[in-house]
């Protein structure tokens, strides 16, 4: 069964049509590459899977269920997880801070509980550690590189066990090494029967890692086909509307 | 790329977390170098007046101080979210209205300190609601209440001065102008809420969504922190802080007019930026309340005793926003660089 679907999916902002109709469904482990032009509709796609904003119209179906997202913690609770294209970071909370921000680590009884300092920098270590990362928990956000606040980023969606993982262009603003990381995590996650939904502009990205394109264009699903019967070239076409479907 | 992946452990990653002591992290502080002033400050008003030291003057400065610093740490907790509260002084004469009015009509004070709380978390929620819901701009709104609360306190007391206070008449009096130990009872609520505040802002998680609102309210939301509530949250808070005060000011003046509490915002929101709570939201700490506060009376108490003109002090509060705001903006710049 699908862990997601969507049916018929639009979404305007006033006069701009950013999504128009798209239908989408994505199987438990896959890895879907989700690609099209600026503009083309991708993080509205990911802001109305994570539950910032609901469809203007279309249904959303989590695990066969139809599903209204009505905030960001109801996506979460759904086991779905977001790296948001700004990493939505605090500056001046420390990486172990954003990483658990929204979801903080307590320790005490009942109603009285404080913060579990060590709880949250151990764990915070522990995934930086499984993602190579050179990034320290207690490290402000502030003073961080391009490369590590993206690994905050990631981490954050490591900590519970999510169904789905949708990642607005993880790789923009990272080394080579690191964006080497990031797709071996995105397999990491597909091994563990984890759904993938990987927006990127780099093509060699898309084609190391996906099994699945979906193309958009101007708001409309455009190309939805495995990776194996495609090549960059035809994506490109795709994406520009050189080729108009596929 | 596995070679060069490979040799980082999570031990790594962990011992070098916080190779900086504590000296290091206390020179770091604004609200440490405020608080060495204020102490220099002292010094050197004990040395240039002999009335500083005396008994009397200092009872007289730890409570002025206690008033504006209790309200300070509800300022800084709005503005570690990024926000302002323009509307302390007003409610301060509020909610001492609502309680001279309470318990002149023969109400125990129990009632008369229920209907301060009462009517200053009131104004906090109105204030709160319209900044976090409404999305309307937090000088605005603040600025607008500061504006009605006063009025409604002259409406309510037909702006006549207030001074019997029924049968808890001396009870309030005891309450708001007495001292435990010694210790005037204002300074000891200050701590008390002092201890409190801190303990909110550093070990729950409420206070760490303060900070992440005042940091990124974006992030916040996205990452499901509930924004709303947590902002009203705030201004209930710091209403609530004024509120206490208003109170206290009534026990120890033993009389509310309609002007108490005019202009206090401002002395109030020196105080916490001077004690480092940044305006742009995100920093800001209890202890820097409170030490700002002091900074605040002790050179204000100076004014007085080196026989300065008392015209001067709204000048000297005014540039102090100023040039903490200023300092401040210098120090980051200079950091970046
Ligand atoms: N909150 C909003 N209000 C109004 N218009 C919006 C909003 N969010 C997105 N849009 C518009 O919707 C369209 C699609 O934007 P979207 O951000 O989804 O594009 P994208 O495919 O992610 O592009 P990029 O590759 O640049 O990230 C754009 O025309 C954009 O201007
Ligand atoms: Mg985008």
């Amino acid at each position: 069964m699908a862990v997601l679907e969507l049916r018929n999916v639009s979404k305007h902002f006033g006069a701009i049509e950013a999504l128009n109709d798209v239908s989408l469904s994505i199987e438990p482990g896959e890895v879907v590459g989700l690609v099209g032009d600026n503009g083309a509709g991708k993080s509205t796609l990911v802001k109305i899977i994570a539950g910032n904003f609901p469809p203007s119209s279309g249904e959303l179906h989590v695990s066969g269920e139809l599903t209204q997202l009505h905030n960001p913690a109801d996506a979460r609770a759904k086991g779905i997880e977001i790296v948001y294209q700004d990493l939505a970071l605090a500056n001046n909370l420390s990486a172990a801070g954003n990483i658990f921000l929204g979801r903080e680590k307590t320790i005490g009884v009942g109603p009285f509980r404080i913060l579990d300092y060590q709880g949250m920098y151990k764990r915070a270590g522990e995934l930086f550690a499984e993602l190579k990362s050179e990034t320290r928990p207690r490290d402000l956000v502030s003073q961080m590189s391009g490369g590590q606040r993206q690994a905050v980023a990631i981490a954050r969606t490591r900590l519970s066990d999510p169904r789905i993982v949708l990642m607005d262009e993880p790789t923009a603003a990272i080394s080579v090494r690191q964006v080497a990381e990031v797709l071996n995590l995105i397999r990491r996650l597909q091994s563990r029967a984890i759904a993938v939904v990987l927006i990127s502009h780099r093509m060699p990205d898309i084609f190391a890692v996906t099994d699945r394109l979906v193309v958009l264009r101007r708001g409309r699903k455009v190309a939805d086909k495995r990776v194996a019967e495609s090549s960059p070239e035809e994506v490109t076409g795709l994406i520009t509307g050189a080729i108009e479907q596929a | 790329m596995t070679q060069i992946t490979r040799d980082h452990s999570p031990t790594d990653n962990l011992s070098r977390q916080n190779d900086r002591g504590l000296l290091a992290w206390l020179i770091g502080r604004q609200a440490f170098w405020v608080f060495v002033a204020a102490v220099l400050a002292c010094l050197a008003l004990s040395l240039m007046s002999d009335r500083f030291a005396t008994g009397q003057n200092l009872f007289n400065v730890t409570r002025n101080f206690a008033f504006v610093g209790i309200i300070a740490l509800g300022m800084t907790v709005v503005i570690i979210t990024g926000g302002i509260d323009l509307s302390v002084g007003s409610v301060v004469v509020m909610s001492a209205m609502v309680t001279a009015v309470l318990m002149e009509s023969g109400q125990p004070v129990l009632v008369g300190l229920a209907g301060a709380i009462a009517v200053s978390l009131l104004i906090g929620a109105i204030n709160g609601v319209l900044v976090a819901s409404l999305g309307m701009p937090p000088f605005v709104v603040t600025l607008g209440m500061l504006s009605v609360a006063r009025s409604l306190a002259m409406v309510l007391s037909n702006n006549k001065m207030i001074f019997e206070f029924g049968p808890d008449h001396s009870l309030l009096l005891a309450l708001g102008g007495g001292s435990l130990a010694g210790i005037p009872n204002p300074l000891i609520v200050l701590v008390v809420l002092a201890l409190i505040t801190w303990f909110a802002l550093t070990w729950t998680r409420w206070g760490r969504r303060l900070y992440a609102i005042g940091g990124n309210e974006h992030a916040a939301i996205l990452t499901g922190v509930p924004v709303k509530a947590i902002k009203i949250s705030a201004y209930m808070f710091c209403s609530l802080c004024a509120g206490l005060t208003g109170f206290l000011e009534t026990g120890w003046l033993g009389s509310v007019t309609t002007n108490l509490g005019q202009g206090m915002e401002l002395a109030v929101i020196a105080a916490a930026v001077i004690g480092g709570a940044h305006l742009a939201g995100g920093i800001g700490s209890a202890f820097g309340a409170v030490v700002g506060a002091m900074l605040i009376e002790v050179i204000r108490n100076s004014l007085i005793l080196l026989g300065i003109s008392s015209f001067w002090q709204g000048a000297f509060v005014g540039s102090f926003i100023v040039i903490a705001v200023a300092f401040d903006r210098f120090r980051r710049h200079s950091n970046s660089e």
